[in-house]
C-alpha cells in the first residue's frame, strides 16, 4: 500500500517534470526539470527493486550527464531574446493533439488490458552481482558491442573537433 | 549460465571480428605512420573487407546461432554481409583519392566506415532486438561523423547535425517499439516474438500493436521511406560525395536487413497488417521520390530522391511477405548497390576539389572529353531507369512479378508508372552528357576535369558497370543465391 502511494507521487512528479522540460522556455529550467525527472524515475526504479539502476540512474545521468548539459547551456550564455518569444503556431498546436491523443488512447486500451499478476522476484534481483552476472554471461556479447560503439563516438568527438591541419602550427 | 559455460561461438561474429580489428589496426597505424597519402591505411582497410568478405563466403550454408542467441549466422545474413562488404570496398576504392583530394583526415575516415560496417553486419546477423539496437547504432554513429567530415563546405556538418538530431529520434522511437514489444511479450528474442506474435495479434494487443508500429517508423527513417525521408536530400547533398554513396547503398540495405529479418519474418503472423501499411508506405515514397527527382539541379540531390525511390521499390517486393517477394528484395538490393555506387563514381570522377560541379549542367558535353565515363554513366542510369539489358530491368521485373503473383496488381502498375516518370531525369543526365555541346568557359574548358582521381575510380566503375551488365543478362547465379539465402527461413514464409 505505502509501496503504491509513493509510485504514484514519484510518477506523478516524474509526467510533471518531463512536461516542464519540454514546456520551459529558459533551457536552464528545462534542464532542472530534467534533474527533477530524473531523479523521480530512479526512485521508480529502486521501488521496483532495481536498486542498481536507481543508483546508476542518480549518478550518471542526474549527476555526471546533466552537469554537462548544464556546462554547455551556461557557455552558450543564451539571453531572453536570443530565446525567442513564446509561439503558439498551428503546427505546435497539431503535434500536442496528435501526442496526447496517442498517449491517452494507448493508456485507455493498456489499462484494460494490462493487469498481469505480478510474479514473485528472485531474491537477488536488481543486486550487483546479479546484474553483473547477467552482464558478463547472458548478454556478454551487447556488453562487448558498446565498447565499439564508444570507439567510434571518441573516434567522432575528436575527428569533429579537430581543427584543420596546419590552422593551430 | 555460469561464467564457466558461457556460449562464445567467435566463429559466428568472425567477420565482424575481423573488421573491428582491422578498425583498430587502422587507427593505430594512422598515429604512428604518416605519409601524406595514408595508403597504408586504405590498404590494411581494403584487406580488412576483403578478408571479412571471404571469411562471409566461407560461412556459406552454416546455420548458427550463438551469444545465448543473441545473433544468428545463416545465409540471409551472409547474403547481407556480402552486399555490405561488396559496398565497403567499392567505397574505398572511390574513396581513395576523392579523401586526398577534399583533404579529409583518412585514418580516421577508413576506421569509421570499418566500424560502420561492422554494425551492419551486427544488423544482418541480429537475432534479438537487443542487438538490432546496437547495430543500427554501431552503424549510424560513425556516418553520422562521416557526414560532418568535410569541414571546408558549410554544408557538410549542417547535414551531419540534421542528420545525428533525425536519426538520434528515430533511434529513441525504435528503442521506445522495442521497450513496448517487451513489455508486450516480455522478452526481446525474435524467435520468441515470432511464438507471442499470434496471441499478441488475436487479442490486438495494444502495447505490442504500437511497438511494431514505433519499429516501423524507426527502420523507415533508416531506409528513408517517405514520412520519414525529410533528412535524405540535405544529407546526401551536404555529405562527402564517398560518404553518399555509402550511405545510399550500404546504409539502406542495413535497414533493410533488420526490416526483413524483425518485421517480414519475425513479425510473419501479423502479415495482413504490415502489408497494408508497406502498401501505402511503398506508393507515397515511389510517387515521392521520382516525382520530386524531376525538379533537382543538383546530382546529388536528384540521386537522393532516386534512392528514396529505389527504397520503395524494394519495399512493393516485401508488401507481398512472400517467399518471392524476399528475393526479389534481396536481388534488388545487390543490383541497386552496384549501380548507385556506380553512379556516385562518376560524380567523384567528374567534381572538382570542394565538391563542386556536381549540378547536371556540369555534365554537359562531357562525352567528348570523357568517353569512358560517360558510357559507364550512361550504364548506371539506364540500370537505375530499369532499361534492358541492365541489371536494373532484372532487379525491377522480379520485384513488381512477385507483387503481381501475389495479387497487388494496382501496386505494380504503379510502380511501373514511376519507373516511367524516373526515366526522364535519368535520361535526362544522358542528354546532357551526349548532345549537348559543353560550353567554350573557362570553366568547362580542358580543366582539371577527372584529373584528380585516382585508378581506384575507374578500377571500380569497370567493375560496377560490367557486372551490371553481365547480372543484366545472366540474373539465373544471383537469383539462385537469392534463393538460398532464404532457404533455412522456408517455414516462416
Amino acid at each position: 500500500m505505502i509501496q503504491a502511494i509513493f509510485f504514484y507521487v514519484f510518477a506523478a512528479s516524474a509526467v510533471v517534470m518531463a512536461l516542464a522540460v519540454v514546456s520551459a522556455r529558459n533551457p536552464i529550467y528545462s534542464a532542472m526539470a530534467l534533474i527533477g525527472c530524473l531523479l523521480s524515475v530512479a526512485s521508480i526504479f529502486a521501488l521496483q527493486s532495481a536498486h542498481l539502476m536507481a543508483l546508476l540512474q542518480v549518478m550518471v545521468y542526474a549527476g555526471a550527464i546533466m552537469v554537462l548539459i548544464l556546462f554547455v547551456l551556461m557557455l552558450l550564455n543564451l539571453s531572453p531574446q536570443e530565446l525567442g518569444e513564446r509561439r503558439v503556431t498551428v503546427r505546435r498546436v497539431t503535434g500536442a493533439y496528435l501526442i496526447g491523443a496517442i498517449v491517452t488512447l494507448l493508456m485507455v486500451r493498456l489499462t484494460k488490458h494490462l493487469w498481469a499478476p505480478a510474479s514473485a522476484l528472485d531474491p537477488n534481483f536488481g543486486t550487483i552481482e546479479e546484474v553483473g552476472m547477467i552482464l558478463y554471461t547472458k548478454y556478454l556479447l551487447p556488453f562487448e558491442m558498446v565498447s565499439l560503439l564508444l570507439l567510434a563516438a571518441i573516434i567522432g568527438a575528436v575527428v569533429l573537433t579537430r581543427k584543420e591541419k596546419g590552422d593551430g602550427q | 549460465m555460469g561464467i564457466d559455460n558461457l556460449p562464445v561461438a567467435l566463429s559466428v561474429i568472425r567477420p565482424e571480428l575481423i573488421l573491428a580489428g582491422t578498425a583498430l589496426v587502422c587507427i593505430a597505424l594512422d598515429l604512428l605512420y604518416k605519409p601524406a597519402d595514408k595508403m597504408p591505411c586504405w590498404a590494411i582497410a581494403f584487406f580488412g573487407c576483403l578478408a571479412a568478405l571471404a571469411a562471409t563466403i566461407a560461412a556459406w550454408g552454416t546455420e548458427q546461432e550463438a551469444f545465448s542467441q543473441l545473433v544468428r549466422m545463416d545465409n540471409l545474413s551472409n547474403f547481407f554481409a556480402v552486399v555490405f562488404l561488396m559496398a565497403g570496398m567499392i567505397t574505398l576504392c572511390l574513396s581513395a583519392s576523392y579523401v586526398q583530394r577534399e583533404g579529409l583526415m583518412a585514418g580516421e575516415y577508413y576506421t569509421l566506415l570499418l566500424i560502420s560496417m561492422t554494425g551492419m553486419l551486427f544488423m544482418a546477423q541480429a537475432n534479438d532486438l537487443m542487438t538490432v539496437y546496437l547495430g543500427i547504432e554501431i552503424m549510424s554513429i560513425p556516418v553520422y561523423v562521416l557526414v560532418a567530415m568535410m569541414q571546408k563546405s558549410p554544408k557538410s556538418p549542417e547535414a551531419g547535425l540534421k542528420y545525428l538530431l533525425l536519426g538520434g529520434f528515430a533511434s529513441a522511437i525504435l528503442l521506445f517499439g522495442i521497450a513496448f514489444l517487451y513489455g508486450a511479450v516480455g522478452t526481446t528474442q525474435l524467435a520468441d516474438i515470432l511464438r507471442h506474435a499470434p496471441r499478441a495479434m488475436r487479442a490486438s494487443d495494444p502495447l505490442f500493436l504500437a511497438g511494431v508500429g514505433f519499429l516501423l517508423v524507426g527502420m523507415g527513417f533508416k531506409v528513408s521511406l517517405v514520412p520519414f525521408h525529410m533528412w535524405t536530400p540535405d544529407a546526401y547533398e551536404g555529405a562527402p560525395t564517398s560518404v553518399t554513396a555509402f550511405m545510399s547503398v550500404a546504409v539502406k540495405a542495413a535497414g533493410f536487413s533488420i526490416l526483413i529479418r524483425v518485421i517480414v519474418l519475425t513479425l510473419h503472423p501479423m502479415a495482413a497488417t504490415w502489408s497494408q501499411i508497406f502498401w501505402w508506405l511503398a506508393v507515397v515514397t515511389m510517387v515521392l521520390g521520382n516525382v520530386v527527382a524531376l525538379v533537382q539541379e543538383n546530382i546529388k540531390r536528384m540521386l537522393a530522391y532516386s534512392s528514396i525511390a529505389h527504397a520503395g521499390y524494394v519495399l512493393v517486393a516485401l508488401t507481398t511477405g512472400s517467399q518471392l517477394g524476399v528475393q526479389a528484395a534481396l536481388i534488388y538490393l545487390f543490383i541497386y548497390s552496384l549501380m548507385n555506387l556506380g553512379a556516385f563514381g562518376v560524380i567523384i570522377a567528374m567534381s572538382r576539389e570542394g565538391d563542386q560541379g556536381v549540378h547536371i549542367e556540369d555534365f554537359t558535353g562531357i562525352a567528348r572529353e570523357h568517353p569512358m565515363y560517360a558510357l559507364a554513366m550512361a550504364v548506371f542510369m539506364f540500370s537505375l531507369a530499369g532499361v534492358p539489358p541492365t541489371a536494373g530491368f532484372i532487379g525491377k521485373f522480379y520485384a513488381f512479378s512477385a507483387a503481381i503473383k501475389a495479387g497487388y496488381i494496382g501496386l505494380a502498375v504503379i510502380g511501373v508508372l514511376m519507373s516511367a516518370v524516373s526515366a526522364y531525369f535519368y535520361l535526362r543526365v544522358l542528354v546532357v552528357m551526349y548532345m549537348k555541346e559543353p560550353e567554350a568557359g573557362p570553366e568547362y574548358g580542358a580543366g582539371p576535369w577527372g584529373a584528380t582521381v585516382g585508378a581506384g575510380v575507374s578500377v571500380s566503375l569497370w567493375v560496377c558497370a560490367l557486372s551490371i551488365l553481365v547480372l543484366g543478362i545472366w540474373p539465373g547465379w544471383l537469383n539462385h543465391f537469392a534463393h538460398q539465402a532464404l532457404q533455412g527461413l522456408g517455414c516462416l514464409l
